[in-house]
């Protein structure tokens, strides 16, 4: 029987604030998994702590809500087990990129197959809108005492630093537009990321959902001058074709440069693929070559309650 | 035919091969059937500071240092400094003749604090501030010195085997001091050249060199040293023995246990486990394709634990290996694992705390910790393993400690366990269990991660199982994983985690919580890796018909307060043992049976306790001499 939409929904009452963008993330991932049609039960959804950190709990597939910054090594654990599982990360920018950037790192240089999706609002809302390390050098959004004292972090160009093999981003109030790059994403072979742009009605009163849309651009008239664009609009390439040092070099540096665009036009869509890197599964089958058809979470290690594993080698070795 | 009971002492620079010549001897002396107990002290630097190997052979059974050396080999001028004083009378001294001139002064390695310590004695006896200074005192006191050049028994070498590139190979160094201390006791040749071989097993020419050094440095010293009273000619060998090194115990059990996962970060003394398991990845499986462990070095500990939660959930047996500084790193999550009910094992290979502390050094430090580590109520085991072979067959039982009651084990090691090396009885895997508890392997129908259910232990899913969907949260949940706040839920979930805690201690067999070696009116109560020490100080105070009880506590949290009590009821005197400031277990016992220990014998040196030192601390209680705290300092 196929699975429709409201399979991958649960009654978990949501409680997020009227007008919140997670809205729109969370409606896009169920309609991302229910068009891939992933079995509710090959699915793990991992995701941190703070408002995004309840994801996990409205989508109905396995669901593991973790501890603050640490998703991605949750996730990437899960998934070096059980490799045959569809794992998606998500957490707020506060999450990967503040207490768990570390993380987001290491996990870039691994590249193991999965999804890490950043909800990106600059503050964050579950302790009352303090600056998130997205927010902007000097900006003041309204429950800052004073404007924020640090340079913001670049998700985009840290995550194309780091190794991540694809690197995009999507606008909160384009469902369809996200919902594609997240399928995107999970049928990438290796580590995908996504920024998604995601206003905090609540806590953020500089990057609104009118901001976005350019309502203070469109000066007299109330016709709207959106800063959002997307940059398959714009014919921009984001793969890697061939394994080339130059050819690398262009698309890495080409998605920097794009990430660094901000104010009067923001970028979505793809920055940067790369599918010639070696996911970790690879690298982990050069050493152990059945490491895919025989995962840790698949071996078996007992017999009527005694162990298999033949030690005897190691023990004789040993033997005087 | 008296017993043989000899210590053996090699030191040198880091760096120099001080390992592997004790590794050398260690392997001679078990291949000829003695027992061997070898422990190595080192400082945290890679090259150039001063290391030792202590290997104590016995034709009986040995489970700790004594204090006094037999024979120190040393091809330095650090070596003689800081032993010279442990080396008991009628034993030897093995030296560099090279080195009879130098002055304290000139070892830039010789610490301030330790220097004028030895001035100070030098002075009191009227010796210079030299090598010859603290021999001619060793040799006032009845010890042999054995003065070779070592130098020139490589010039003379390379003269005979028309090698010169052996001459001033300095790198043989190691070489020649073992096989000077081999001659000197009359040890067989053959074990001594076929232990080469083994180690330079790829390098051909490499051997055949040693082995020509081996050769006549053990002539050199069996011709020219005549007066040594100890020959250790061998013994009869004892069947199924291995030669093991610390972490062998919670590796090789890990392996035999179904341990497919393991996340670490590097950290002395835990990474050595995970470094052998990763060298050991394609693992032999009975009528099955070959299996492996996943071992995956992480960013830091808090991503070992995060990754090692995330593989348990798929059903995996995941495991991390640490030391106190990344356990510290692992607390919250180790509360994660705690409320979600999530099988883990975390080897603690303890060390010297606080903070980085004496990072290469031993202690038991971190028991508090263990047992109050993360913050709010949630059930875990604390475990603690006496000896090597013990850890191997108690890392079988943590794992299924860990899937039976649903919660996460911490297992005890620590760093004078991991530095040994020792013979024991072949580690025999048919008798390990592999019990996974409540683990589903297949579901239909409504499922609930955390039902509630009469025991309280829910049946378990894993992350990928057909029809098996759970959730988990770090936040208080009802039976779905849901997040939950209501307060009634909240009473029942706290009870049903909480409640692990009886059914541990109601249903995990006595003896694998207590060992008891016997109660008398002293016993002693104590906790991992004294046990050894703990146990030859013993029978040797039995000898003298000292008659001292002692009981090894394992299971440490949650507390088995009745048993420990019942088998304490009789005896008068508790002496609590163990390697910290504070007598951690003493506090936990004192707390769960309100009975005061009357005498605690401690060492928080950073160096192992010897069993000469609990002798003579032992034998003070029993005389009325002992204070309340009896602070143990032996060790360089």
């Amino acid at each position: 029987m196929a699975l429709k939409l409201a399979d991958y929904k649960t009654e978990v009452h949501n409680d997020w604030c009227p007008g919140c963008g997670d809205f729109g993330i969370v409606n896009a991932l169920q309609m991302a998994l229910a068009e891939m049609g992933i079995e509710r039960d090959k699915a793990t959804i991992f995701s941190g702590i703070g408002c995004s950190g309840k994801t996990s709990h409205f989508i109905n597939t396995y669901g593991v809500h973790t501890l603050h910054g640490r998703v991605l090594t949750f996730a990437q654990g899960g998934k070096l087990a059980n490799p045959e599982m569809t794992v998606v990360a998500v957490g707020g920018d506060g999450d990967g990129l503040g207490i768990g950037a570390g993380h987001f790192v290491a996990a870039g240089r691994r590249n193991i197959d999965m999804t890490y999706i950043i909800f990106d609002n600059g503050v964050y809302g579950l302790t009352k809108g303090q600056a998130s390390p997205t927010l902007k050098l000097g900006e003041k959004t309204k429950s800052l005492p004073s404007p924020n004292t640090n340079y913001n972090v670049n998700p985009i160009g840290l995550a194309v630093a780091s190794g991540f093999t694809f690197v995009a981003r999507g606008y909160s109030y384009d469902v369809r537009h996200l919902k594609d790059l997240i399928i995107k994403a999970v049928r990438h072979k290796g580590l995908s990321f996504l920024d998604v742009l995601q206003p905090c009605p609540t806590y953020n009163d500089i990057n609104t959902r009118d901001w976005y849309a350019g309502v203070d651009l469109a000066q007299e008239s109330m016709e709207r001058h959106s800063r959002i664009y997307k940059l398959e609009d714009m014919h921009f390439d984001p793969m890697v074709h061939y394994d080339d040092e130059s050819e690398v070099n262009e698309k890495l540096s080409q998605a920097l440069i794009k990430s660094l665009e901000w104010g009067q036009k923001i970028p979505i869509g793809v920055f940067y693929q790369n599918e010639l890197i070696s996911q970790y599964s690879t690298r982990l089958t050069d050493r152990i070559p059945n490491y895919l058809e025989n995962p840790p979470a698949k071996q078996k290690i007992s017999e009527n309650g005694l162990p298999v594993t033949d030690v005897s080698e190691i023990l004789d070795s040993l033997r005087i | 035919m008296s017993s043989v009971d000899f210590t053996w002492l090699i030191g040198g620079p880091q760096g120099s091969g001080v390992d592997s010549g004790a590794n050398v001897f260690s392997k001679v002396c078990a291949q000829t059937g003695y027992q061997i107990f070898g422990k190595r002290e080192f400082y945290s630097n890679i090259k150039g500071d001063h290391s030792y190997f202590v290997v104590r052979v016995s034709d009986k059974d040995i489970h700790s240092n004594v204090n006094d050396i037999t024979l120190m080999a040393s091809f330095d001028a650090e070596t003689i400094f800081r032993h010279f004083n442990e080396v008991s009378k009628d034993g030897g001294i093995i030296y560099d003749s090279d080195l009879d001139k130098i002055t304290t002064d000139e070892v830039h390695t010789l610490d301030t604090y330790f220097k004028e310590r030895l001035h100070k004695e030098l002075t009191f006896k009227n010796k210079p501030f030299t090598i010859t200074g603290v021999l001619e005192i060793a040799k006032e006191k009845g010890v042999n010195l054995y003065p070779v050049s070592f130098r020139e028994i490589l010039s003379n070498l390379a003269e005979e085997t028309e090698n010169p590139k052996l001459k001033g190979l300095v790198r043989m160094f190691n070489v020649l001091a073992v096989s000077l201390s081999l001659g000197l006791i009359k040890m067989p040749l053959d074990p001594l050249l076929q232990s080469i071989d083994s180690i330079f097993s790829k390098k051909s020419q490499i051997a055949e060199i040693n082995k020509q050094a081996a050769n006549y440095a053990y002539d050199y010293a069996k011709s020219k040293f005549d007066n040594f009273q100890y020959s250790l000619t061998g013994t009869a060998k004892r069947p199924d023995t291995i030669l093991v090194q610390g972490h062998f115990g919670t590796s090789i059990g890990k392996m035999v246990s179904g341990c497919r996962f393991q996340s670490y970060y590097p950290i002395t003394p835990a990474s050595d486990e995970s470094v052998y398991l990763e060298s050991h990845e394609l693992l032999e499986i009975q009528n099955d394709r070959p299996g492996s462990t996943i071992v995956i070095q992480t960013e830091d500990e808090i991503s070992a634990m995060g990754m090692m939660i995330g593989a348990a959930l798929t059903g995996t047996r995941a495991s991390t290996s640490t030391s106190g500084p990344g356990f510290a790193l692992m607390t919250e999550a180790l509360g994660w694992a705690g409320i979600n009910e999530v099988p883990i094992v975390i080897t603690l290979y303890q060390r010297s705390g606080p903070s980085t502390g004496l990072p290469t050094r031993h202690g038991q430090d971190d028991l508090l910790f263990a047992v109050h580590a993360g913050h709010g109520d949630f059930p875990k085991i604390v475990y603690a393993s006496g000896d090597i072979e013990e850890s191997f067959y108690d890392t079988g039982r943590c794992f299924n400690y860990a899937d039976i009651y649903q919660i996460p084990v911490i297992h005890m090691m620590d760093k004078f366990l991991s530095s040994s090396v020792v013979t024991c009885k072949k580690f025999d895997p048919q008798k390990v269990s592999i019990d996974r508890g409540l683990l589903l392997d297949k579901i239909e129908g409504e499922y609930k991660r955390f039902a509630f259910t009469d025991d309280g232990i829910s049946p378990r899913s894993r992350l990928g199982l057909d029809n098996g969907v759970f959730w988990n949260t770090g936040d208080e949940s009802d039976e779905f994983g849901h997040i939950t706040e209501d307060p009634q839920i909240r009473i029942k979930m706290m009870d049903k985690r909480m409640s692990r805690l009886d059914l541990v201690l109601s249903r995990i067999p006595d003896d694998e919580q207590v060992v008891s070696f016997g109660v008398s009116d002293y016993t002693i109560i104590s906790w991992g890796s004294t046990k050894g020490p703990i146990l030859d100080a013993i029978s040797m105070l039995k000898k003298e018909g000292i008659d001292i009880g002692f009981i090894q506590i394992k299971l440490i949290h949650p507390f088995p307060s009745d048993y420990v009590s019942s088998l304490l009821k009789n005896t008068k005197t508790i002496i609590d043992i163990e390697a910290n400031h504070s007598g951690q277990l003493g506090k936990i016992f004192k707390q769960n049976i309100s009975r005061e220990i009357d005498y605690f014998i401690l060492k928080y040196t950073g160096r192992g306790m010897t069993s000469t030192e609990i002798y003579d601390s032992l034998k003070k209680i029993v005389e009325n001499k002992a204070n309340k705290r009896e602070v143990l300092s032996h060790g360089a």
